[in-house]
């Protein structure tokens, strides 16, 4: 096979592109990579970003040094690190010449939004395929060159050398500078997991040092010359329209550059950052009055009520009705879990700069292909004169704000003919990012005489839509073009279960509505769905009075292997004493217990069980929980450092959201716009954890991170229940809830 | 208006448009740190903490015509000849970190009572950064971090 490489054309950019972007720290900025791109980037159309083509994945340039090119984007996750390592592992080159650029839409392939926990799995096995046609293709070239036979050839820190003796030759000599021009071979053979020295062993991430010695530039901190700074001023309520601006009414803070105004979208423009946060809080407007929400003590009964537009039925086995109306011990249960906010520590921020008409967008969003398609549309720009480009920002959770705070920064942008930044508020944030909608389950089951579980039916009541966008709030409100969608994310999975009764359905009731806009928020759905069938479960377990651990691996899949493993595993970490009915532990007032949860997410991947450790104040109703033990199997662990920072991260985040976590509204608008109205954990609450991960080098990796969020919820109720014999099950579990409940008892 | 800070040992001369401004902003705009962050501009998640003569203080709340001449300390005035300083290192080699955004003020917290008890038990670290607000859930290498520095 003979190849030649073609010329890159980055030369021809070298110097010469117009993106000249200014970060006070810049030297340091450079090395993360993700912000490369924005300041060194070639041109659009320097390179190509096709997912079939070698050459939209990786460059390797003449010292050596190799670029991902990657579209998904590091969202404080690790996932950067992750992606290194699995390319300089199959390339055989050293981790330290590994960079990434991220999320530029001019120059990394799109791969999807960033979420679903599927970074490894799929982005990172399309990488994997692409280093290894790369390597395929260099060893072809290296063995011409150096006159050998394929098979002779090993290759060592990106040097090739024949193994019979006789020469080498170095990737930067091969290739440096030069385009592969290649397909991505789905057929290459990647390399032996056996074989590896990269892939699987803890490797600390780069861009930690400079986050702790303030060299780091996040998105925030991003400065473009001549730019200005910007704010927006939402409606008081949703839906309501904007009547009359006083715009005298900001005259005396120094620096007010423009109020901008189109339709219902309110924006100020200003010289100084701090004029920008006044402005918004002074500026005089008046609007229209409206109230279009529900009561929020009525939520369950309006969502209970509004309209279905569709049933997804998501198994079907046997004949459900027919077994559950045969007599037999009934058992019925209804779960709800609470309106979400993301809660980004940081604020959206964004910066839009217009040249030649041209945009060119900088935010944290996790989907910049997506999001220059949104704000393409929102503006009647080609999409070929957008280009947005990833910086990293607070993490988001899912679709939080950035995208919004995108689409504003480029409105105001477009008005004032400058760059301009936006920086949101905390207000902006809780009030306006969009939120985990609310879920609303019905789960029933029969067990016959025998203590058979017979049947086993849940109605699940949540808002239609999937992925794909979420509409942009700045086009809404200045009623520019946008999809009009309602994107809540994939929240049918995990209605299904993984435990084998004679007669299953489990029906997904899609609602024309839900009360706020909604997006994925981490482990959407599946985090609802899971607490409600883990829970549920639980229920029926303390029906049979049987173990909890028994009675799951009794009704897993026999065949499969890893969820047994994975549960019998969680006994010993956690040493589990099998128990038949809660145990109600403790002295005085204080009672213990702990609840044990499984998934094996969206039934296809990542197995997870977990069990909690909880303290309750029975007669104060505040529990706290203790301990948390998690057994995790992703097969393929490319850094175990990683995955233990996610699953630390993903419990820690999930017990706030179990334990203290309610959007507040009124009729007519979100009313915890701040932290003291939308608490979230801290450092007291804090449970300890016990992490054990199931290493399978030879399976496929699997998505870490949201998995171990799923099992949370549920392991906290069973805990409860086991402690007070009180069934949890309304998300969250304040104190007035636990109280109300142990009077059931 | 004219104000003269002293941040990181060193004194600035800066001219402030608004006297209402935060320290904030100015240490992020003019000064060009990166360290501190606005994180709520209201007292409420500790982004934005440095310390002020020693104390922890949120930025983001303070006038800064209020701390003329006082001494401000943020995450970049902990480094030692440019190198992390020992609790900076301690959460590097925690990886006490993942989008990072909180960290900042983290260890200017964690800083704070390092200096006054070198050796906090556990219940008094927790205490201690209560007021700073984490939602990566990154609490608990945040903890093993300030311990690591304590040892």
């Amino acid at each position: 096979m003979t190849l030649q490489f073609k010329p890159s054309r980055r030369d021809v950019f070298k110097g010469g592109g117009s993106l000249v972007v200014a970060f006070a720290f810049a030297p340091a900025a450079l090395a993360q990579g993700a912000v490369q791109g924005a300041a060194q980037g070639p041109a659009a159309g320097a390179k190509p970003v096709a997912l079939d083509q070698v050459d939209s994945f990786l460059s390797i340039d003449d010292k050596g040094q190799v670029t991902l090119y990657s579209g998904k984007v590091d969202l404080g996750t690790g996932i950067r690190i992750g992606l290194q390592q699995i390319v300089a592992e199959e390339l055989d080159v050293p981790l330290a010449s590994v960079t990434s650029v991220e999320g530029d839409t001019a120059l990394t392939p799109d791969q999807g939004p960033t979420y679903g926990s599927q970074t490894i799995q799929n982005a990172g096995m399309q990488i994997r395929q692409a280093a290894a046609t790369a390597k395929g293709a260099l060893l072809a070239q290296a063995a011409q060159h150096l006159g050998v036979d394929k098979a002779d050839l090993t290759v060592a820190a990106g040097v090739v050398t024949a193994r019979s003796g006789g020469g080498r030759v170095t990737y930067a000599e091969l290739i440096g500078g030069k385009m592969f021009s290649l397909n991505l071979d789905e057929a290459a053979v990647p390399k032996n997991p056996a074989d590896y020295t990269i892939v699987g062993k803890a490797t600390p991430r780069r861009d930690i040092p400079e986050k702790l010695t303030g060299r780091f530039t996040f998105m925030h901190d991003v400065r473009v010359p001549g730019m200005l700074h910007g704010s927006v001023i939402r409606p008081p309520t949703l839906g309501a329209t904007l009547q009359s601006v006083d715009e005298a009414s900001i005259k005396d803070i120094p620096g007010v550059v423009k109020v901008v105004h189109e339709g219902d979208f309110l924006g100020v423009v200003t010289e100084t950052e701090w004029a920008a946060v006044r402005a918004a809080r002074e500026i005089k407007a008046t609007w229209s009055k409206t109230e279009p929400l529900p009561e929020q003590a009525k939520l369950w009964q309006h969502v209970r009520t509004t309209k279905v537009v569709k049933d997804d039925v998501t198994s079907n086995i046997g004949d459900s009705a027919a077994a559950m109306a045969v007599a037999g011990k009934q058992l019925k249960a209804t779960y709800d879990f609470a309106i979400h906010t993301h809660g980004s520590i940081g604020p959206s921020c964004s910066v839009s700069e217009f040249k030649d008409g041209k945009l060119t967008n900088w935010s944290a969003s996790q989907a910049t292909h997506n999001l220059r398609k949104q704000l393409a549309l929102m503006l009647s720009l080609p999409l070929e004169d957008v280009r947005c480009i990833y910086v990293d920002g607070a993490g988001c959770y899912g679709r939080n704000g950035h995208e919004d705070a995108a689409a504003d920064s480029a409105l105001l942008a477009q008005a004032v003919g400058k760059p301009v930044r936006v920086q949101w508020s905390r207000a902006d944030e809780h009030g306006w990012d969009p939120k985990g909608p609310p879920t609303l389950i019905d789960l029933r089951a029969n067990i016959d005489a025998s203590g058979n579980v017979t049947a086993w039916e849940s109605e699940f009541f949540i808002p239609q839509g999937a992925g794909g966008n979420v509409d942009l709030l700045t086009a809404t409100l200045s009623g520019k073009p946008a999809d009009n969608l309602l994107s809540p994310g994939g929240i049918t999975n995990d209605s299904a279960i993984p435990y084998k009764f004679p007669n299953i359905k489990t029906v997904c009731h899609r609602l024309e509505t839900t009360p706020l806009r909604p997006s994925w928020i981490r482990t959407p759905g599946r985090m609802q769905n899971t607490f409600a069938n883990e829970s549920f479960l639980d229920e029926i377990v303390a029906a049979l009075g049987a173990d909890p651990i028994a009675f799951r691996l009794k009704h897993i899949d026999p065949a499969d292997s890893r969820g047994r493993a994975l549960l019998e595993r969680l006994k010993q970490v956690a040493a589990w004493e099998t128990r038949t009915a809660p145990r109600k532990q403790g002295t005085g007032t204080t009672l213990k217990g702990r609840g044990v949860s499984y998934v094996k997410y969206e039934l296809v991947r990542t197995y997870v069980g977990i069990v909690a450790d909880v303290e309750v104040d029975s007669a104060m109703g505040d529990v706290r929980v203790k301990k948390v033990y998690v057994v995790h199997d992703c097969g393929q662990i490319i850094n175990p450092s990683g995955v233990r920072a996610q699953i630390e991260g993903n419990v820690v985040q999930t017990v706030s959201r179990v334990m203290k976590e309610e959007v507040l509204f009124d009729r007519g608008m979100v009313t915890s716009l701040d932290w003291a109205t939308y608490p979230i954990l801290r450092f007291p609450e804090l449970p300890e954890l016990v992490i054990d991960l199931i290493d399978r080098p030879t399976e496929k990796p699997w998505g870490a991170g949201e998995p171990s969020a799923a099992v949370v919820p549920a392991a906290i109720s069973n805990a409860i229940f086991d402690a007070t014999g009180a069934r949890l099950r309304s998300v969250p579990f304040k104190r007035d809830k636990v109280k109300a409940a142990m009077q059931l008892i | 208006m004219k104000v003269s800070l002293n941040v990181n040992g060193k004194s600035a001369e800066l001219d402030v448009a608004d006297p209402s401004t935060p320290l904030l902003y100015v240490l992020r705009n003019d000064l060009g740190l990166h360290g501190p962050r606005f994180g709520c501009g209201l007292g409420q998640c500790g982004a934005c903490m440095v310390h002020v003569d020693g104390e922890p203080t949120f930025s983001c709340l303070l006038p800064v015509t209020a701390v003329a001449d006082r001494k401000i300390t943020t995450l970049e005035g902990l480094l030692v000849d440019g190198k992390p300083g020992k609790l900076q290192q301690a959460f590097i080699d925690e990886e006490a970190a993942q989008c990072g955004y909180c960290i900042s003020g983290m260890v200017m917290q964690a800083q704070a009572l390092l200096n006054r008890n070198a050796h906090p038990t556990d219940d008094e670290i927790r205490s201690h950064m209560a007021p700073n607000l984490c939602r990566c859930g990154t609490h608990v290498a945040i903890m093993r971090a300030i311990k690591r520095a304590a040892a």
